[in-house]
């Protein structure tokens, strides 16, 4: 059990650097993704890979699985979650207003409108 | 007393979820968050009093014991650090109401969780919970940098939300490593921890703190991992910008932080492990800061790329780890946060008065309030690039005396120097163009704006904190040896986290 969640620890990270690592923002987003899902496995399994054992108190329980890690992999997992949702509208927005989706582009130095500006 | 340390979080969260339901009318959300951020700067006056007494106080949230519970700790580092939040916000708040907060949905509730996140990350005794502080911080500044949209806000934001996701994951990685070998992660319990972790497992805390030190060095904007931060900056609205000049100062805090008390001299496997990768680091990021400062066509990009240089300068005196570098780069830290966020507040207040030519830098027929705006760059300038008589130069005095005697002294000393020089030239070209040469052009701008002085306060309050900080550079300093006193004496934050009894009792044993 232990090879098996590593090596699938070990592919989604490698996918989501090698699609991070891409010029357009659908793969980059897909790669975040890939990322988040290998570092959620990941933290899962520092509280040790157990099968069958509570996380909670009981008084007939001899061994218990931890369940701190458990605590952080749900935090991580509502944080990106979150997160991901947002990079996609940003890209989404960013390609309806510019007409390009590649994220290895120089920013374009457009000017901004007048009113955008401290009228102050 | 010790309630209070958890005020600079709690206040910015309810002044932001109050401000919410204010959406409808934007001058009382205005007035909310101004005494909000008044608020929050007189009780971080009080934590900050309260600090100076010298006791590492703790909060423990729900009264949980220490290493189980969350808990909040309050030292004179993060006394100092929330302070120094709670005075740039006040005159970044006070700049935005003034036009800013309007170009854009919920200026203000983000504004305040940014608030939250950043004291947060000071103030938690927890290396989970900055994390969770770091995300609420970089929530709110992916809402604020998309502040009024546009196609090149929305440019940066992507590369910069991709790149601080990635920088999550990074730390979530870490958390991850140094939780499955010491089964903790409190920051005093875990100083206690590494130094038990058995020989097999020294290799992956090695791992675990330096990857640790790679997220901190991405906040901080630390070469090769600062390429973020001049596209990020220079999209961002002023004020934003001007609030960013904090964040950066997150990234060094957490170095300073976990490096000394976690991954000090006594961390056992991982001891002084980010010492020798931050020196040359801090020097590259001095070289590309002034390279930058020099290259820059635009004032906002010369001023983002000098923020990038006072890191590196920073982070030079952070690399030795002892009492003297720390309170020089302490000292440094408060002058660099006031005066990034007074030069991005002036050169907003630049381009608005030059119409077309806006901030570039090329000159223009003269702008209103030319001689104030002048003499205020002029001061910010000076501080900058460390001339005397500001505190730009207290403290690189401050860094090149506490380097003298490490082994790299040439180094530190050939690089502060020659990128200070850099800086100057750049600063002094900025000057003269926005300035002088702009007096020999002839023509009005159009629409001329009127000359009030009002607009300009707030830039003026930072400039003048920078030389408050100059002027009373004696007691400043003094306060900060004890702080770094306390830093590198890191026995009295681990007691007053987990207490005298628990410290006795404390050899349980390492996964």
């Amino acid at each position: 059990m232990e090879f098996l969640v590593a090596s699938a620890i070990g592919v989604l990270s490698a996918a989501g650097i090698y699609l991070i690592l891409r010029g357009r923002s659908f793969p980059v987003i897909i790669g975040m993704t890939f990322l988040s899902y290998g570092v959620n496995v990941f933290l899962f399994a520092m509280g040790r890979l157990a099968i069958d054992r509570p996380p909670i108190i009981t008084s007939d329980a001899a061994d218990y699985a931890d369940p701190l890690p458990q605590a952080l992999v749900l935090t991580a997992i509502v944080i990106s979650f979150g997160m991901t949702a947002l990079i996609v509208v940003l890209a989404l927005r960013g390609f309806l207003e510019t007409g390009s989706d590649r994220v290895d582009e120089g920013i374009p130095k457009l000017p901004e409108p007048a009113e955008e500006r401290l009228t102050s | 007393m010790s309630g209070w340390i958890i005020a600079p979080i709690i206040i910015p969260g309810m002044a932001a979820a109050l401000l919410l339901l204010l959406r409808r009318s934007p001058n009382l959300q205005r007035q909310v968050s101004l005494a909000a951020t008044a608020l929050l700067c007189l009780v971080s006056i009080e934590l900050f009093m309260l600090a100076t007494e010298g006791e590492v106080l703790s909060y423990r949230l729900g009264d949980w014991p220490a290493p189980f519970g969350i808990i909040l700790v309050l030292d004179r580092l993060s006394a100092t650090m929330v302070l120094l939040s709670g005075v740039l916000a006040s005159a970044v708040i006070l700049h935005a109401i003034r036009g800013w907060d309007e170009k854009g949905h919920h200026f203000h509730p983000l504004f305040q969780f940014q608030l939250m996140g950043i004291n947060g990350a000071f103030l938690t005794g927890d290396v989970f919970n900055l994390f969770v502080f770091f995300e609420v911080m970089l929530i709110a500044s992916y809402g604020l940098l998309l502040h009024g949209g546009g196609p090149r806000r929305l440019g940066a934001g992507f590369q910069y939300v991709a790149i601080n996701l990635l920088g999550s994951t990074l730390f979530l990685f870490a958390v991850g490593t140094i939780y499955g070998i010491t089964g903790t992660l409190n920051m005093a319990d875990l100083a206690g921890k590494v130094g038990q972790v058995a020989a097999g497992d020294a290799a992956l805390l090695r791992t675990g703190a330096l990857l640790l030190f790679v997220v901190f060095a991405l906040k901080a904007a630390l070469v090769p991992l600062h390429w973020w931060l001049p596209t990020a900056y220079a999209a961002a609205p002023a004020p934003v910008a001007a609030l960013f000049a904090i964040m950066t100062k997150v990234g060094a805090y957490a170095i300073i932080r976990v490096f000394t008390l976690v991954f000090g001299a006594e961390g056992g496997a991982a001891a002084s492990i980010a010492a020798p990768w931050i020196m040359p680091a801090a020097l590259a990021t001095l070289a590309i800061g002034a390279i930058g400062v020099l290259a820059s066509r635009v004032l906002v990009d010369l001023v983002c790329f000098a923020v990038v240089w006072s890191m590196g300068s920073l982070l030079v005196a952070v690399s030795l780890f002892d009492a003297r570098s720390l309170t020089a780069a302490l000292y440094y830290t408060v002058h660099s946060t006031l005066i990034g966020g007074a030069l991005f507040l002036l050169s907003d207040l630049i381009a608005a008065r030059r119409g077309r030519w806006r901030d570039d830098l090329e000159p223009s027929p003269v702008m209103a309030n030319a001689t104030v705006l002048g003499g205020l760059f002029f001061l910010a300038a000076i501080a900058m690039s460390g001339l005397p008589p500001l505190s730009g130069f207290i403290g690189k005095l401050m860094i090149l005396d506490a380097t003298r005697s490490s082994g790299a002294a040439g180094w530190i000393w050939t690089f502060v120097l020659t990128t200070s020089l850099v800086v100057i030239i750049g600063f002094s070209r900025a000057g003269t163009t926005l300035f002088w040469k702009s007096e020999a052009m002839a023509g009005t701008l159009e629409p001329r704006l009127p000359v009030r002085p009002a607009p300009i306060v707030p830039a003026a309050i930072l400039v003048l904190g920078t030389a408050l900080l100059s002027f009373g550079a004696g007691p400043v300093t003094r306060h900060l040896e004890a702080t770094a006193q306390q830093l590198v004496t890191p026995q009295s934050y681990v007691d007053a986290v987990l207490g005298q009894s628990a410290h006795a009792q404390r050899a349980t044993e390492v996964r």
